[in-house]
């Protein structure tokens, strides 16, 4: 029962979302057709960008520098693994049986010869790891990606990641932890973890982003395209 | 020592030939194994020395890389408008960029092994994209391709893709959204700006 109600309210926060998106549609743009809605993406890109600032980065920088590397590691792969359930799950929707069980066999051995997931044997053992979500399931079934848009504290999306990340959020585990408190902290610590993963990337893109904002959509565009073709899409370099 | 002297001849005929004739995949490794090698050994550049890094950048990767191809891609249909003057301030401009995001990239390397794909490539190919893979503890490889095209020196890369995200394409609607705005000066003034602002804070380093 819980659990239904916090589907619903997700999405009825995406409906909502969404909705919100259309009425905006007609503001601002700077004439980039995969960016209608560019005024309120750019305002919301600024709003996560002030709450990282504020908040999530210090945090992240502060657990990275407090941590040992090897924790560090534990923490990434603990959730990495349970992330996996879902990758598999995702791999078999888009036929891809080989992979769904290769990933099914990383949580196997994972779970129990790495110690609840914080040793990643599986990739040692030549079970790669993988990357997918609902979004890609959805653009692998043919649909298509639709406008980008920024969500708040999640970053960018497109319209149909959108919808996928409502169900990555509703089949989350670690968000479908009955105890709260549990899995606030859970929540929290995995919101810190990624983030600190990033860190590095962080100065790089600083360093090359001419307009941060532009540089992060059109690299997101790029890499979702990429992904859902598993990392073989047409080249697009031809001019 | 006429057989000494004969394979002498023959040994420096090699050397000179080397990176010119180094197949893509091996050039590729070669340079990563090499620069790699010394960012490990260097406490210098590991703390972020920029000046030291865009040495190494300068002299042992930039001359496989074709700025030129990088630039005309970048600007995609955009480029033809540029006059030649406009076209090799852009290419100096926007070299000093990707040199500058190389060398920042470079500092934050630490220890992560490189894996090198076989490369699948007929003998008369004169494109190809060199596969590697960048591991890190607890998460998906990260991937790192080179794009190479075969010159008259030898292969040069003209473009890379980190993460499958192309460092030289992610610019383009970036530029044409400049040009279509301020010109190619305007899209030149910006990046000037832009190569400006970044030298300050890695000189406050």
């Amino acid at each position: 029962m819980k659990k239904q109600n916090k589907i619903g309210t997700g999405l009825k926060a995406a409906v909502l979302a969404v909705a919100a998106v259309g009425l905006l549609g007609g503001c601002a743009t700077s004439g980039n057709p995969k960016d209608p809605i560019e005024g309120f993406n750019r305002a919301m890109f600024a709003f996560n960008e002030g709450l990282d600032t504020v908040l999530i980065k210090p945090v992240a920088q502060g657990y990275d520098a407090v941590l040992p590397t090897p924790v560090r590691t534990g923490v990434t792969n603990f959730f990495g693994n349970i992330a996996d359930l879902f990758i598999g799950v995702n791999n078999l929707l888009q036929g891809k049986p080989d992979q769904a069980a290769s990933d099914l066999g990383r949580v196997l051995i994972n779970s129990t010869v790495g110690i609840l997931g914080i040793f990643d044997v599986a990739t040692g053992a030549g079970l790669e790891k993988h990357e997918e979500d609902f979004g890609q399931t959805f653009g692998r079934w043919g649909v298509g990606d639709g406008a980008y848009v920024v969500i708040p504290v999640f970053g960018p999306r497109t319209v149909r990641d959108t919808a996928g990340l409502v169900l990555d959020v509703a089949a989350d585990p670690v968000g479908n932890v009955d105890h709260v408190p549990t899995r606030n902290s859970l929540l929290a610590l995995r919101l810190i973890d990624n983030r600190a993963d990033l860190l590095p990337a962080d100065k790089v893109i600083e360093e090359a982003a001419l307009d941060k904002y532009t540089y992060i959509r059109d690299g997101y565009l790029q890499r979702r395209r990429n992904l859902i073709h598993d990392g073989n899409p047409p080249h697009q370099v031809a001019d | 020592m006429k057989r000494f002297f004969a394979w002498l001849a023959a040994f420096l005929l090699a050397a000179n030939a080397f990176a010119d004739d180094m197949a893509p995949d091996v050039l590729v490794q070669t340079v990563t194994n090499e620069v790699l090698d010394i960012v490990r050994k260097d406490k210098d550049i590991q703390a972020g020395n920029t000046k030291k890094t865009l040495d190494l950048v300068e002299t042992k990767v930039l001359p496989h890389f074709n700025f030129h191809r990088m630039t005309q891609l970048a600007m995609g249909r955009e480029g033809r408008q540029a006059t030649p003057e406009q076209m090799k301030v852009l290419v100096e401009e926007f070299r000093t960029l990707l040199v500058r995001t190389y060398s920042k990239a470079l500092t934050e390397y630490r220890d992560q092994q490189i894996l090198f794909k076989p490369l699948k490539m007929a003998s008369a190919d004169t494109d190809v994209r060199v596969r590697t893979e960048i591991k890190q503890s607890g998460g998906k490889p990260v991937t790192l391709d080179y794009y190479l095209e075969k010159t008259d020196a030898g292969w040069k890369v003209y473009d890379m893709e980190v993460a499958d995200v192309s460092l030289v394409t992610n610019y383009r609607s970036t530029f044409a959204q400049e040009i279509q705005k301020n010109g190619i000066d305007g899209l030149i003034r910006t990046l000037q700006a832009k190569n400006k602002t970044a030298e300050i804070p890695a000189k406050a380093k």
